[in-house]
Protein backbone atom coordinates (compact mmCIF):
# COMPACT_ATOMS: atom_id res chain seq x y z
CA UNK A 1 0.00 0.00 0.00
CA UNK A 2 1.60 3.45 -1.10
CA UNK A 3 1.57 6.06 1.74
CA UNK A 4 -1.28 8.26 -0.25
CA UNK A 5 -3.17 5.12 0.43
CA UNK A 6 -2.42 4.85 3.66
CA UNK A 7 -2.93 8.73 4.85
CA UNK A 8 -6.63 8.26 2.63
CA UNK A 9 -7.19 5.48 4.45
CA UNK A 10 -6.62 7.35 7.58
CA UNK A 11 -8.98 10.13 6.90
CA UNK A 12 -11.75 7.14 5.96
CA UNK A 13 -10.83 5.46 9.49
CA UNK A 14 -10.90 8.58 11.52
CA UNK A 15 -13.29 10.78 9.84
CA UNK A 16 -16.00 7.35 9.02
CA UNK A 17 -16.45 8.70 5.12
CA UNK A 18 -16.27 6.39 2.34
CA UNK A 19 -12.92 6.42 0.81
CA UNK A 20 -14.56 7.27 -2.38
CA UNK A 21 -15.38 10.54 -0.88
CA UNK A 22 -11.11 11.49 -0.55
CA UNK A 23 -8.83 13.48 -2.28
CA UNK A 24 -6.49 16.09 -1.47
CA UNK A 25 -8.55 19.05 -1.96
CA UNK A 26 -10.97 17.55 0.73
CA UNK A 27 -10.95 20.45 3.26
CA UNK A 28 -11.44 20.68 7.02
CA UNK A 29 -14.98 21.80 8.48
CA UNK A 30 -16.20 21.43 4.34
CA UNK A 31 -18.18 18.57 5.51
CA UNK A 32 -19.86 17.71 8.59
CA UNK A 33 -18.03 14.75 9.56
CA UNK A 34 -14.27 16.84 9.78
CA UNK A 35 -15.03 19.48 12.40
CA UNK A 36 -13.00 20.15 15.42
CA UNK A 37 -13.14 16.75 17.11
CA UNK A 38 -13.14 14.50 14.60
CA UNK A 39 -9.71 16.59 13.10
CA UNK A 40 -7.65 15.50 16.89
CA UNK A 41 -8.92 11.81 15.89
CA UNK A 42 -7.68 12.45 12.66
CA UNK A 43 -4.28 13.47 14.13
CA UNK A 44 -4.06 10.56 16.38
CA UNK A 45 -4.68 7.83 13.35
CA UNK A 46 -2.26 9.77 11.38
CA UNK A 47 0.34 9.85 13.94
CA UNK A 48 -0.54 6.31 14.90
CA UNK A 49 -0.27 5.02 10.79
CA UNK A 50 2.43 6.67 10.30
CA UNK A 51 4.68 6.31 13.86
CA UNK A 52 5.30 10.34 13.88
CA UNK A 53 4.57 13.13 16.35
CA UNK A 54 3.20 16.51 15.10
CA UNK A 55 3.66 19.78 15.45
CA UNK A 56 1.31 21.89 17.22
CA UNK A 57 1.37 24.68 14.74
CA UNK A 58 1.06 21.96 11.77
CA UNK A 59 -2.22 20.52 13.29
CA UNK A 60 -3.65 23.75 13.43
CA UNK A 61 -2.16 24.02 9.54
CA UNK A 62 -3.55 21.13 8.55
CA UNK A 63 -6.66 22.45 6.67
CA UNK A 64 -6.82 19.73 3.65
CA UNK A 65 -5.69 16.11 2.44
CA UNK A 66 -3.16 17.90 0.03
CA UNK A 67 -1.97 19.59 3.32
CA UNK A 68 -1.63 16.77 5.12
CA UNK A 69 0.53 15.15 2.50
CA UNK A 70 2.93 17.85 3.25
CA UNK A 71 3.14 17.81 6.69
CA UNK A 72 3.92 14.51 7.14
CA UNK A 73 6.64 14.42 4.68
CA UNK A 74 8.43 16.65 6.90
CA UNK A 75 8.93 13.44 9.11
CA UNK A 76 10.83 11.67 5.80
CA UNK A 77 7.45 10.25 4.93
CA UNK A 78 7.35 10.07 1.19
CA UNK A 79 4.64 10.66 -1.12
CA UNK B 1 5.74 -1.50 42.64
CA UNK B 2 3.23 0.69 41.87
CA UNK B 3 4.23 2.68 38.23
CA UNK B 4 6.32 -1.09 37.33
CA UNK B 5 7.62 -0.44 33.50
CA UNK B 6 5.31 3.11 33.27
CA UNK B 7 6.99 5.85 31.50
CA UNK B 8 7.01 8.92 33.03
CA UNK B 9 8.35 12.79 32.07
CA UNK B 10 8.93 15.19 35.15
CA UNK B 11 9.74 18.60 34.13
CA UNK B 12 11.97 21.15 36.66
CA UNK B 13 13.22 17.65 38.06
CA UNK B 14 16.94 18.53 38.67
CA UNK B 15 15.76 19.84 42.67
CA UNK B 16 12.59 20.10 45.11
CA UNK B 17 9.76 18.62 44.05
CA UNK B 18 10.22 17.57 40.61
CA UNK B 19 13.92 15.66 41.45
CA UNK B 20 12.04 13.92 44.85
CA UNK B 21 9.41 12.74 42.40
CA UNK B 22 11.18 11.39 40.25
CA UNK B 23 13.31 9.33 42.61
CA UNK B 24 9.79 8.10 44.30
CA UNK B 25 8.62 7.37 40.73
CA UNK B 26 12.35 5.28 40.01
CA UNK B 27 12.28 3.75 43.32
CA UNK B 28 8.35 2.55 42.35
CA UNK B 29 9.27 0.73 39.19
CA UNK B 30 8.91 3.72 36.55
CA UNK B 31 10.82 4.45 33.36
CA UNK B 32 11.58 8.32 34.29
CA UNK B 33 12.55 10.85 32.23
CA UNK B 34 14.08 13.97 33.81
CA UNK B 35 13.82 17.07 32.44
CA UNK B 36 15.57 21.00 33.22
CA UNK B 37 16.53 23.71 31.26
CA UNK B 38 20.38 23.55 32.24
CA UNK B 39 22.53 19.81 30.96
CA UNK B 40 24.78 20.28 33.93
CA UNK B 41 22.20 20.36 36.49
CA UNK B 42 20.56 17.24 34.62
CA UNK B 43 23.60 15.28 34.68
CA UNK B 44 23.89 16.02 38.56
CA UNK B 45 20.25 14.93 39.02
CA UNK B 46 20.99 12.04 37.54
CA UNK B 47 23.95 10.94 39.39
CA UNK B 48 21.72 11.72 42.40
CA UNK B 49 18.63 9.53 41.04
CA UNK B 50 21.32 6.66 40.20
CA UNK B 51 23.28 7.02 43.79
CA UNK B 52 19.80 6.82 45.33
CA UNK B 53 17.88 3.98 43.09
CA UNK B 54 21.14 2.12 41.62
CA UNK B 55 18.46 -0.12 39.50
CA UNK B 56 16.71 3.15 37.91
CA UNK B 57 16.42 3.58 34.48
CA UNK B 58 17.07 7.41 33.80
CA UNK B 59 16.95 9.51 30.96
CA UNK B 60 17.45 13.29 31.01
CA UNK B 61 16.09 15.83 28.56
CA UNK B 62 16.52 19.19 27.63
CA UNK B 63 13.54 21.44 28.39
CA UNK B 64 12.66 24.81 28.77
CA UNK B 65 8.42 24.53 28.61
CA UNK B 66 8.59 28.23 28.29
CA UNK B 67 9.33 27.68 24.96
CA UNK B 68 7.45 25.94 22.35
CA UNK B 69 10.14 24.93 20.03
CA UNK B 70 11.73 23.86 23.13
CA UNK B 71 8.78 21.49 24.00
CA UNK B 72 8.07 20.16 20.71
CA UNK B 73 11.81 19.06 20.28
CA UNK B 74 11.47 17.12 23.70
CA UNK B 75 8.30 15.61 23.14
CA UNK B 76 9.32 14.59 19.45
CA UNK B 77 12.96 13.36 20.73
CA UNK B 78 11.36 11.16 23.21
CA UNK B 79 8.90 10.11 21.13
CA UNK B 80 11.68 8.20 18.87
CA UNK B 81 13.15 6.88 22.06
CA UNK B 82 9.83 5.79 24.07
CA UNK B 83 6.98 3.72 22.94
CA UNK B 84 5.01 5.41 25.49
CA UNK B 85 4.34 7.88 27.50
CA UNK B 86 1.98 7.17 31.07
CA UNK B 87 2.56 9.95 33.31
CA UNK B 88 3.54 13.45 32.90
CA UNK B 89 4.41 15.62 36.22
CA UNK B 90 4.14 19.52 35.23
CA UNK B 91 6.45 20.18 38.23
CA UNK B 92 8.68 23.01 36.10
CA UNK B 93 8.07 26.85 37.54
CA UNK B 94 9.23 30.35 38.53
CA UNK B 95 8.84 32.45 41.71
CA UNK B 96 8.80 35.99 40.67
CA UNK B 97 7.10 38.09 44.01
CA UNK B 98 6.19 41.71 43.56
CA UNK B 99 3.38 44.23 44.79
CA UNK B 100 1.07 44.97 42.15
CA UNK B 101 2.16 48.11 41.58
CA UNK B 102 5.47 47.05 40.76
CA UNK B 103 4.78 44.15 38.52
CA UNK B 104 6.64 44.87 35.64
CA UNK B 105 5.82 42.90 32.13
CA UNK B 106 8.48 41.15 32.12
CA UNK B 107 7.87 39.65 35.13
CA UNK B 108 4.32 38.55 33.76
CA UNK B 109 5.97 37.31 31.00
CA UNK B 110 7.99 35.39 32.66
CA UNK B 111 6.11 33.94 35.14
CA UNK B 112 2.94 33.22 33.27
CA UNK B 113 5.20 31.31 30.22
CA UNK B 114 7.10 29.02 32.39
CA UNK B 115 4.02 28.24 35.26
CA UNK B 116 1.21 28.84 33.16
CA UNK B 117 1.89 28.43 28.92
CA UNK B 118 4.38 25.69 30.04
CA UNK B 119 2.13 23.44 31.24
CA UNK B 120 -0.26 24.21 28.43
CA UNK B 121 2.14 22.94 25.89
CA UNK B 122 3.05 20.00 27.64
CA UNK B 123 -0.67 18.94 28.13
CA UNK B 124 -0.79 19.31 24.42
CA UNK B 125 1.88 16.46 23.24
CA UNK B 126 1.38 14.32 26.32
CA UNK B 127 -2.55 14.36 25.67
CA UNK B 128 -2.18 13.39 22.48
CA UNK B 129 0.42 10.33 23.34
CA UNK B 130 -0.95 9.52 25.97
CA UNK B 131 -4.79 9.45 24.23
CA UNK B 132 -3.28 7.31 21.51
CA UNK B 133 -2.39 4.90 23.97
CA UNK B 134 -6.15 4.81 25.46
CA UNK B 135 -4.95 5.73 29.19
CA UNK B 136 -2.58 8.25 30.94
CA UNK B 137 -2.23 10.66 33.98
CA UNK B 138 -1.55 14.10 33.57
CA UNK B 139 -0.06 16.23 37.03
CA UNK B 140 0.06 19.78 37.16
CA UNK B 141 1.57 21.30 39.77
CA UNK B 142 -0.36 24.41 41.22
CA UNK B 143 -0.09 26.00 44.40
CA UNK B 144 -1.94 27.18 47.61
CA UNK B 145 -1.27 30.68 46.26
CA UNK B 146 -3.28 30.02 43.38
CA UNK B 147 -6.34 28.43 45.26
CA UNK B 148 -6.12 31.03 48.11
CA UNK B 149 -3.95 33.94 47.03
CA UNK B 150 -1.42 36.20 48.72
CA UNK B 151 -0.60 39.34 49.37
CA UNK B 152 2.32 40.01 47.01
CA UNK B 153 1.98 37.27 44.78
CA UNK B 154 -1.04 38.39 42.45
CA UNK B 155 1.23 37.03 39.62
CA UNK B 156 2.34 33.75 40.93
CA UNK B 157 -1.40 33.32 42.00
CA UNK B 158 -2.59 33.81 38.56
CA UNK B 159 -0.30 31.86 37.03
CA UNK B 160 -1.19 29.00 39.47
CA UNK B 161 -4.73 29.41 39.66
CA UNK B 162 -4.95 29.12 35.65
CA UNK B 163 -2.81 25.98 36.24
CA UNK B 164 -6.29 24.73 38.11
CA UNK B 165 -8.67 25.87 35.50
CA UNK B 166 -6.20 24.07 32.70
CA UNK B 167 -6.15 21.24 34.70
CA UNK B 168 -10.23 20.67 34.69
CA UNK B 169 -10.94 21.37 31.45
CA UNK B 170 -8.57 18.98 30.25
CA UNK B 171 -9.43 16.61 32.72
CA UNK B 172 -12.90 16.86 31.16
CA UNK B 173 -12.20 16.78 27.38
CA UNK B 174 -9.17 13.58 27.90
CA UNK B 175 -11.40 11.44 29.98
CA UNK B 176 -13.11 9.91 26.98
CA UNK B 177 -9.67 8.57 25.85
CA UNK B 178 -9.21 7.21 29.13
CA UNK B 179 -6.22 9.87 30.24
CA UNK B 180 -6.56 11.81 33.59
CA UNK B 181 -5.65 15.57 34.43
CA UNK B 182 -5.38 16.74 38.03
CA UNK B 183 -3.66 19.32 39.61
CA UNK B 184 -1.54 19.06 43.33
CA UNK B 185 -1.31 22.50 45.34
CA UNK B 186 1.81 22.49 47.52
CA UNK B 187 1.57 24.68 50.55
CA UNK B 188 4.87 26.00 51.91
CA UNK B 189 7.72 22.92 51.06
CA UNK B 190 11.13 23.15 51.77
CA UNK B 191 13.02 23.92 48.15
CA UNK B 192 15.18 25.92 47.01
CA UNK B 193 12.45 28.07 45.78
CA UNK B 194 10.83 28.24 49.04
CA UNK B 195 14.00 29.03 50.96
CA UNK B 196 14.70 32.22 48.28
CA UNK B 197 12.11 33.99 50.41
CA UNK B 198 14.48 34.93 53.28
CA UNK B 199 14.44 33.46 56.72
CA UNK B 200 12.54 35.73 57.87
CA UNK B 201 9.27 35.53 55.70
CA UNK B 202 10.32 31.64 56.10
CA UNK B 203 9.51 31.62 59.65
CA UNK B 204 6.69 33.61 58.84
CA UNK B 205 5.26 31.21 56.68
CA UNK B 206 5.69 28.01 58.36
CA UNK B 207 3.81 29.77 61.70
CA UNK B 208 1.44 29.63 59.44
CA UNK B 209 1.24 25.92 59.18
CA UNK B 210 -1.20 24.35 60.97
CA UNK B 211 0.81 21.17 61.43
CA UNK B 212 4.04 23.36 61.87
CA UNK B 213 6.31 22.47 60.17
CA UNK B 214 7.56 23.11 56.65
CA UNK B 215 6.61 20.15 54.54
CA UNK B 216 9.69 18.33 52.70
CA UNK B 217 9.10 17.59 48.79
CA UNK B 218 9.36 13.35 49.37
CA UNK B 219 5.59 14.85 50.91
CA UNK B 220 4.03 16.03 48.02
CA UNK B 221 5.89 13.31 45.47
CA UNK B 222 3.75 10.75 47.65
CA UNK B 223 0.29 12.44 46.16
CA UNK B 224 2.06 12.88 42.59
CA UNK B 225 2.91 9.03 42.92
CA UNK B 226 -0.48 8.23 43.92
CA UNK B 227 -2.55 10.28 40.74
CA UNK B 228 0.13 8.93 38.72
CA UNK B 229 -0.52 5.04 39.31
CA UNK B 230 -3.97 2.87 39.22
CA UNK B 231 -4.53 3.93 42.66
CA UNK B 232 -6.06 7.41 41.63
CA UNK B 233 -7.69 5.11 38.60
CA UNK B 234 -11.24 7.04 39.20
CA UNK B 235 -9.75 10.81 39.97
CA UNK B 236 -9.65 13.14 37.77
CA UNK B 237 -10.13 16.82 37.58
CA UNK B 238 -9.17 17.23 40.96
CA UNK B 239 -6.69 19.50 42.72
CA UNK B 240 -5.20 18.11 46.46
CA UNK B 241 -3.71 20.50 48.91
CA UNK B 242 -0.49 19.19 50.35
CA UNK B 243 -0.12 22.08 52.63
CA UNK B 244 -0.22 20.64 56.48
CA UNK B 245 -3.41 22.86 57.37
CA UNK B 246 -1.51 26.16 55.92
CA UNK B 247 -3.48 29.16 56.72
CA UNK B 248 -3.47 31.64 54.13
Amino acid sequence: MSNSEKLYNAFAHALHIDPQRISDALAYNSIPEWDSVAHMALVAEIETVFAIMMDTDDIVDMSSVGKAKQIVAKHGIAF
Amino acid sequence: MLLQDKVALITGATRGIGLATATLFAQEGAQVVISGRSLENLEEARARLVAAVPAARISALLLDVAKPDSVRDAFQALFKQASRLDALVSNAGVLDDALIGMVTEAQLERVFRTNTFGVCYCAQYAGRWMARNGSGSIINLASIIGTNGNAGQAVYAGSKAAVIGITRSLAKELAPQNVRVNAIAPGFIDTDMARSIGPEKFAARVASVMMGRVGQPEEVAKVALFLASDLSSYVTGQTIGVDGGMLI
